[in-house]
């Protein structure tokens, strides 16, 4: 043991020498479980928002029983159904308007809420009898309590007038829901004897079929273990574990040069251990002892970073989230114990990966033989051949990806296969120049400078694979985001035809709006429209009722569309429908589409197709009086005004001031667009800051590659320095074989980035989100992305390359008086 | 002392609590001791009528349809089983309608063979018709358990009845019949508990012979034997000092009928009560003095050491006798738990009964 001491000892000296090269291990460890960990704790904390709403007294985790047109049904059935032994429990769900929020409202039975729904929160005894008598209590999680502004224990009304009884947190609860008993409910909501959905618990006996019982009034709904909103928002969570990962092998790369560089140079002195009779066992227990407690406390190190990472991308991920799929994730971040261990674990399996090689190399080095110059060229080629069949290989794969792959998987697999067999290829690509470069040159010194650069090309490969998969994520994902953006933008100005938009809090304010708004002179126009939700083929579709109006024939965007589409909609059988959901139902123009309504099925023939960017729901549009035709209980509350624009300003104070509306019941449409617009950039905050990160990873990785090359490069530049090449002159020599491989690099990123951006936009996007955007080509930009890759090789280089210019002559004459 | 067995099933009056708290897994006394405050009040010289009392008192805090039986399957092999249905009011007042009515109702299920013992509970609302009960035509039931009237059921004896329940692992349907009126327990059904005034309405129909399926496992097998239901209603049923109970009802081959019990308190003293049925229906208490309860032998269930084997002895009426249980594990891991299951006792009498102990 104390052998071991005195070994580690040694060992441990070599960093008290080396600061910079400590540092950069550490730095590369660090990096990659910051950014690993602070992805997956924001992927945590989303999963775990989802769970909760999944389990939130039977959300999509248990089955239940449910009327075929999604309509809520009589109670009477509840009780047919447990009296025929069906353990059954009622749930009633609607909306409601509290402080100017719509909140769901969901109404439960406690007594018989089965007790096996997953985490659903729990009650005490006394909790309970509080809950179900008179005044009874609304259950709110701690969000929802903080967005209402409201104490608990307060009793708030809600839009109808009627008012919830007392509100009471429960930490576990979802956002966003409110939750009172099942006769509360039904008394909000106005809806006696109704009910949403019954849940099914554990049956205590063999219940009588179902058709027998209430014959085909309710059908089940088995359980799924993966939720809608785990599936809308797995493309997006997949997103930030490319971006995770895509960081951590970026780190690695930075550990694997450090470590190997520290290897290099502690040659000499592992020779001298094993010959002071510290065996090689024990030399190699004691390296990779090292090399795992340096892991444990730059893994801890960067677990804090990780969280810090997470902590302040949270925010912009939940408002992205809640932007695209209407998910609601906490704003305070909660960790469990596993994301602690696992963060360590992958920095300790990390480092020990990153350090293969060397500790091979230590554990079969021969005591006696010293280290054999590199046989860079024998070597190099081998490993090139190889390197590249396993890039065609990887190309291959994502060709049959491409021809064969449905599956957003499928997708981010050929964007995998693209960028790794990029990156192996890229040393061959590298090689094939310099030979070229070679081959032209005639002066010996030229000569030498393609030689010499060919030769480092093995030690830089891995930095400059890094940097090369960096640009070419950052070519694609701002590719990406700027074509989004202009497109979302132009959709936005077409959309949003209207110049005052209101939101009624119920049909009698709406009537009383309207008769208000027919007195006024400076109103052109009033276009009343209206939303229902209902379900086609199991998915969640939205109704949306237009006007007949020449306003939006002139505007409204439609991606493609049949002759005298807006005409056709006007008598009511026929629809428009959202991208996504042509693609969702593989609906096109000219088929006809069958949407349950409440007096039977109501057929609609598609002649338009619209882009309906950031609606996680499917949408159909039709003529607004066919709509309330079709679904009488559609709210008439949202109106929609033409209005001269300098009278805006007069027209909102005036409908403020007479209906008691707030900022969020009526807005021009300058808020709206700013209040969408905000929402968008927050959406890609994310992207962007992550995209930042990776870059910046990937400069570091460089800059401590060359670092190492340039320690382990004394022997190949102190002969020219004998010869009579001045180390100023050795320096800028240096500096343009780094800027021209990096340039060669970011060329490389540029066409790469651009295929990524293609496969975002053509195969992610359309798979994710189920839109496809046009895809444009932003010149400028690449040319910036191309100019800072430059400069930030410049500046990891210039460390290094300083440092040459500057080296004490003595150093140089070592060379020649070491051993190596 | 007329403290009488209505304590026995005191802990109903912690029905809304257990149904109530059963996520939380919490169990406890809850609401036992509370006032009656805003419930109605029993007081003496009320007169019974049937139909209208086999029917729910809503307007009382606690109220009970309690059924055991002792059977025999056609090998002779001796099996019991229990049905209740407990009823309690959450608040006083008028009658809620809908889910805003106050009323909770629980049901405990069992069956006991030699080797076996089964259980379940379950728990309803009242107010939507899941569970309740009605005096004409008899109904009682809650999910699809059910102790039910014919048209032919007679308002005096009770009888005949169809009763139900199922389970996972065991169900049974039985029809009990019975040709003596129904037994009005203490002063002519009025039950006086304690001189703090608790009392409670009470009567019994001891004199059921029942006949069915029971079936454990899916395999279903007939049986027959005797039956004994006990009905009581009250606001205010238990005193604060009692810690729980030991409770027999027997079956004398005689056809008599005997119904003992025993009230422990925290101070470890404890307050015996009988009552005798003759065969013919007529009932007399038994003065407490002339009551000798003596646990013989217990039995480790659920962690707990139960007397689970009783010496029994009434002077006055020349009885002395050894109860052995059944099936020594017949616990009742319901919400509120206790220890519920039949016996057969010999001496200078011989019959079945069962047996509860609550408390320990």
């Amino acid at each position: 043991m104390r052998r071991a001491l005195w070994v580690l000892a040694v060992l441990l000296s070599h960093w008290r020498r080396h600061k910079m090269q400590f540092a950069t291990l550490l730095v590369g460890l660090i990096a990659a479980t910051a950014l690993w960990s602070g992805v997956q704790a924001i992927n945590q904390q989303a999963r775990t928002a989802y769970d909760r709403a999944a389990a939130t007294f039977g959300g999509a985790r248990t089955a239940m029983l449910v009327a075929p047109d999604a309509a809520t049904f009589p109670q009477e059935l509840y009780v047919k159904l447990r009296r025929a032994g069906w353990p059954v429990s009622p749930t009633l769900e609607g909306r409601v308007q509290v402080n100017g929020r719509s909140l769901r409202l969901l109404g439960i039975e406690p007594v018989t809420l089965p007790v096996e729904i997953g985490n659903a929160p729990r009650l005490g005894a006394s909790d309970l009898s509080s809950f179900v008598a008179p005044p009874g209590q609304t259950l709110v999680a701690p969000e929802t309590l903080s967005d209402l502004q409201e104490a608990e224990g307060a009793s708030v009304p809600i839009s109808n007038g009627a008012k919830l009884p007392p509100l009471r947190v429960l930490p576990h609860l979802a956002p966003g829901v409110l939750v009172v008993d099942i006769g509360v409910a039904q008394r909000l909501l106005n809806k006696p004897d109704q009910v949403s959905r019954l849940l099914i618990g554990q049956p205590k006996s063999k219940p009588a079929a179902l058709a027998s019982v209430v014959g085909d009034q309710l059908q089940r709904v088995e359980p799924t273990a993966e939720t809608e909103l785990e599936r809308l928002t797995d493309s997006f969570h997949l997103n930030l574990t490319a971006f995770g990962l895509l960081s951590f092998f970026v780190g690695l790369f930075i550990v694997n040069s450090a470590v190997g560089l520290a290897f290099e140079q502690r040659l000499p002195m592992l020779r001298t251990l094993r010959a002071c009779g510290a065996s090689a066992r024990l030399v190699n227990t004691v390296l990779v002892v090292e090399l795992v407690a340096l892991a444990l406390v730059a893994g801890l190190i960067g677990l804090v970073c990780g969280y810090f990472i997470a902590a302040v991308l949270l925010s912009d991920v939940a408002a992205s989230l809640r932007g695209l799929y209407g998910a609601q994730i906490p704003g305070q971040l909660s960790l469990r114990p596993e994301w602690w261990f696992a963060g360590i674990g992958i920095s300790i399996a990390g480092a020990l990966v990153a350090a293969t090689t060397s500790l091979i190399k230590a554990i079969r080095m021969p005591v006696l033989t010293t280290a054999q110059p590199r046989a860079w060229q024998q070597r190099q080629r081998r490993w090139l051949v190889l390197q590249s069949l396993a890039a065609c290989a990887v190309f291959a794969v994502g060709l049959l990806l491409l021809g064969y792959g449905q599956s957003l998987i499928a997708g981010f697999g050929l964007l995998a296969a693209l960028m790794l067999g990029a990156a192996l290829i890229l040393p061959a690509l590298l090689e094939l120049l310099l030979l070229a470069g070679q081959r032209a040159a005639r002066r010996p010194l030229a000569l030498w400078f393609w030689a010499d650069s060919r030769q480092q090309l093995s030690g830089l490969s891995l930095a400059l694979m890094a940097l090369l998969l960096a640009l070419a994520v950052n070519v694609g994902v701002s590719t990406m985001v700027e074509t989004f953006s202009r497109t979302f933008l132009g959709w936005l100005d077409g959309r949003l035809a209207a110049d005052v938009y209101i939101n009624a809090s119920d049909n009698g304010q709406g009537v009383a709006i309207r008769n208000w708004l027919k007195e006024r002179s400076d109103v052109q126009a009033v276009l009343s429209g209206g939303r229902a939700d209902t379900q086609v083929q199991g998915q969640p579709v939205e109704l949306l009722g237009l006007p007949d109006h020449a306003l939006y024939r002139e505007r409204w965007p439609l991606l493609e569309a049949a002759p005298q589409a807006w005409t056709r909609l006007v008598p009511g059988n026929a629809a428009f429908i959202s991208e996504q959901l042509s693609r969702r139902l593989n609906v096109r123009i000219g088929d006809v589409i069958e949407v349950p309504a409440p007096g039977g099925n109501w057929e609609l023939d598609i002649v338009g197709i619209y882009a309906d960017y950031g609606n996680p729901k499917g949408q159909l549009t039709v003529n607004v009086a066919a709509l309330i035709r079709q679904f009488p209980q559609t709210p008439q509350t949202r109106i929609g005004l033409i209005v001269a624009k300098e009278n805006i300003p007069g027209l909102i104070g005036a409908l403020q001031k007479q209906f008691a509306l707030d900022d969020r019941s009526v807005a021009d449409q300058a808020t709206v667009k700013a209040e969408s617009i905000r929402i968008f950039n927050r959406t890609f905050a994310v992207t962007s800051a992550l995209n930042a990160f990776t870059l910046g990873v990937a400069g570091i990785a460089l800059f401590t590659s060359l670092l190492t090359l340039a320690n382990s490069r004394l022997p190949q530049l102190a002969p020219l320095w004998a010869i009579g090449i001045t180390r100023p002159h050795l320096a800028a020599i240096e500096l343009t074989k780094t800027l021209s491989v990096a340039l060669f690099t970011a060329l490389l990123a540029v066409p790469l980035g651009l295929l990524v951006a293609w496969c975002l936009i053509a195969i992610v996007n359309v798979k994710a989100f189920g839109w496809r955007l046009p895809f444009h080509i932003f010149p400028l930009q690449l040319v910036e992305l191309v100019a800072v890759a430059l400069v930030a090789s410049m500046l990891a280089a210039l460390l290094p390359v300083i440092r040459l210019a500057r080296m004490q002559p003595a150093n140089l004459v070592k060379v020649f008086a070491n051993e190596r | 002392m007329s403290v009488d067995r209505i304590s026995r099933r005191a802990f109903a009056g912690g029905i809304a609590a257990l149904a109530l708290a059963r996520q939380a897994g919490a169990q406890g006394y809850a609401g036992l001791g509370e006032k009656a405050d805003g419930f109605a009040k029993v007081t003496p010289g009320k007169l019974f009528a049937f139909p209208g009392d086999h029917g729910p008192h809503p307007e009382f805090r606690i109220e009970w349809w309690y059924l055991t039986a002792n059977l025999v399957d056609f090998s002779g092999a001796a099996c019991g089983l229990q049905w209740t249905l407990f009823r309690q009011a959450a608040q006083p007042g008028p009658q809620g309608e809908g889910w805003a009515n106050q009323q909770v109702w629980m049901a405990h299920a069992a069956v006991t063979r030699a080797d076996t013992h089964r259980f379940t509970e379950v728990f309803s609302r009242g107010g939507v018709g899941q569970a309740g009960v009605t005096a004409k035509p008899f109904d009682a039931w809650i999910d699809d358990w059910e102790l039910k009237g014919f048209d032919s059921t007679d308002d005096r004896t009770l009888a005949p009845l169809a009763l139900k329940a199922s389970s996972t692992d065991f169900s049974y349907a039985l029809t009990l019949e019975a040709d003596r009126p129904v037994v009005l327990q203490g002063d002519r059904g009025y039950s006086r508990k304690s001189e703090r005034g608790q009392a409670s309405y009470y009567y019994s129909q001891p004199f059921y012979r029942a006949r069915g399926t029971l079936t454990i496992d899916d395999k279903p097998v007939d049986v027959s034997g005797q039956a004994w239901m006990d009905r009581e209603w009250s606001s205010q049923p238990l005193d604060a000092d009692q810690t729980g109970w030991d409770w027999l009802s027997l079956h004398l081959a005689s056809g008599d009928k005997l119904m003992l019990y025993r009230l422990r308190q925290k101070d470890g003293r404890d307050y015996p009560f009988g009552n005798w049925i003759s065969a013919a229906g007529e009932t007399q208490m038994i003065a407490g003095g002339d009551i000798q309860m003596v646990p013989k032998a217990t039995a480790e269930v659920a962690g707990r050491k139960l007397p689970v084997e009783w010496q029994i002895a009434i002077p006055s009426r020349s009885l002395s006798i050894l109860c052995k249980p059944l099936n020594p594990k017949a616990w009742m891991g319901t919400g509120f738990s206790y220890w519920e299951g039949p016996l057969s006792f010999a001496g200078t009498h011989d019959g079945v009964g069962y047996l509860e102990l609550t408390g320990y």
